[in-house]
């Protein structure tokens, strides 16, 4: 590595940086949510009055949740393919992958903030004739979800974090992208310096808002 | 598309000795790692809770900037970038004869990564005991580094048990990313195994059953030590 931190390195790869970033936004936003969805459905099961249900969404989020992300990363770069009997490409495989995996971790959240609402609200709205699903969608779910907010936006940070682990198949998203750069020019400790300074901006500015947030917020 | 399961193949020398080996490595990158985030994590942890503006900036300071930036990030400037900024004799003894490199770059990343999960754990046990024990030890006569370590730390590390729980088992999962820079822990065997056999489903089974194996002993093990160490009196402990 030739001395001194050359900054010229980075202003010229800007745009290849930025199609990085694009990839690594576009997968963060899918994955929350395809995550958020996955885990509504997954705390709806794990709090249904049926047994069954309730016990195979948690094995569910148990299993998930000893695992690490790139073991399931790896699995699904295999197994998407094998079962479609087609090649779908890295971004699909690791979607999917993100998508169940990150669905395990908001289940909790969002069990956890229906949790917190009152049981009296539950009873008014029964009380109301409401049925089951009209009491979650209109007075459990809304309150539950503002509650939950913060721990959401966190998660999101988390899983913006994440998505850098994407490098193990070679997806090219902004780490992948300023690696690539760095090897071919060898530029090793600007492009990782550059790399560590804009998530650490972007996820410090993401993480004072949440706070921010929680204390204006709260219901 | 046809899969021959060849589940006889995980048996095989080499590949039985590869995933013993894999798993041995993991278990040692997590638990070396371990020792770094607990103590160092303690200390952050106590810092932040201290009244001394300097302490609580620096904790302050360490927690974001290791939360704030991905621990794949954080490895590579460990191993790329750390070497560089060194003095140059430090820098080409980290080059060339530090032990084990990629293992002990690995153990550092993890360790300091986690510390920051740690601190903010030992932080919010300090914080939960609320203020009048401190202010008793202190009217006692002790000293505040008496303070914390008779009054406040044995209290708040035994609440703290079951986040502490998580964090272990997070710094597990994590050290697969050790991967990356060529530790050859489970997941990286695993993966080596499918390419030189081509039967990827029962290599990674293999990594799955392990890490599921190793969350249900750790779990185990942490019952028992929360239910030996629970505050008596502290019901939300045992409800669980």
């Amino acid at each position: 590595m030739s001395g001194g931190f050359d900054l010229h390195v980075i202003y010229q790869n800007i745009p290849v940086l930025w199609e990085g970033m694009q990839m690594t936004f576009l997968l963060t936003i899918l994955a929350i949510g395809g995550g958020i969805l996955g885990g509504t459905i997954l705390a709806l099961c794990r709090l249904a009055p049926f047994r069954w249900l309730s016990l195979v969404a948690g094995s569910y989020v148990n299993f998930f949740r000893s695992m690490p992300l790139i073991l399931v990363i790896f699995w699904f770069y295999f197994l998407v393919p094998f079962i479609l009997g087609r090649p779908v490409g890295g971004f699909y495989s690791v979607l999917i992958a993100f998508i169940l995996f990150e669905a395990a971790y908001y289940c909790e959240i969002i069990r956890a903030g229906i949790s917190s609402v009152g049981r009296g609200q539950v009873a008014a709205g029964q009380a109301l004739g409401l049925t089951y699903r009209q009491n979650m969608r209109y007075i459990v779910l809304p309150q539950a979800f503002r509650n939950m907010i913060p721990v959401l936006l966190t998660q999101a940070i988390v899983l913006f974090q994440d998505t850098s682990l994407v490098y193990v198949v070679g997806l090219h998203d902004f780490l992948v992208n300023a690696d690539i750069v760095a090897n071919r020019d060898n530029r090793l400790l600007e492009m990782y310096t550059t790399v560590a300074l804009v998530y650490f901006v972007l996820c410090l500015v993401g993480s004072m808002g949440v706070r921010r947030l929680q204390r204006s917020y709260a219901l | 598309m046809q899969y021959n399961w060849n589940w006889g193949v995980l048996l095989q020398g080499p590949y039985f000795e590869w995933i013993l080996s894999g798993l041995g490595w993991t278990i040692g990158t997590a638990v070396a790692a371990w020792v770094i985030a607990f103590s160092l994590g303690s200390v952050i942890g106590v810092m932040r809770t201290t009244n001394i503006p300097v302490l609580r900036a620096i904790g302050t300071a360490y927690v974001e900037l290791f939360r704030n930036v991905p621990l794949l990030v954080q490895l590579f400037l460990w191993y790329f970038v750390f070497p560089e900024l060194l003095p140059k004799v430090a820098g080409h003894w980290v080059k060339r004869d530090l032990p084990l490199p990629e293992f002990s770059t690995a153990v550092v990343c993890l360790g300091t990564y986690s510390a920051s999960r740690v601190a903010e754990q030992v932080r919010a046990g300090i914080q939960s005991i609320g203020q009048g024990q401190r202010y008793a030890g202190l009217a006692m006569g002790l000293t505040p580094v008496q303070v914390y370590r008779y009054v406040l730390l044995p209290v708040a590390y035994r609440i703290i048990v079951p986040p502490l729980t998580s964090d272990f088992l997070g710094i597990f999962k994590n050290s697969s990313l050790a991967l990356t820079i060529g530790v050859l822990e489970l997941t990286a065997q695993t993966r080596q195994i499918s390419e030189y056999t081509f039967q990827p489903f029962e290599a990674f089974t293999a990594a799955t059953v392990l890490y599921c194996l190793i969350t249900f002993i750790v779990m185990t093990a942490m019952r028992i030590v929360e239910r030996r160490t629970a505050i008596p009196g502290m019901i939300s402990l045992e409800a669980k």
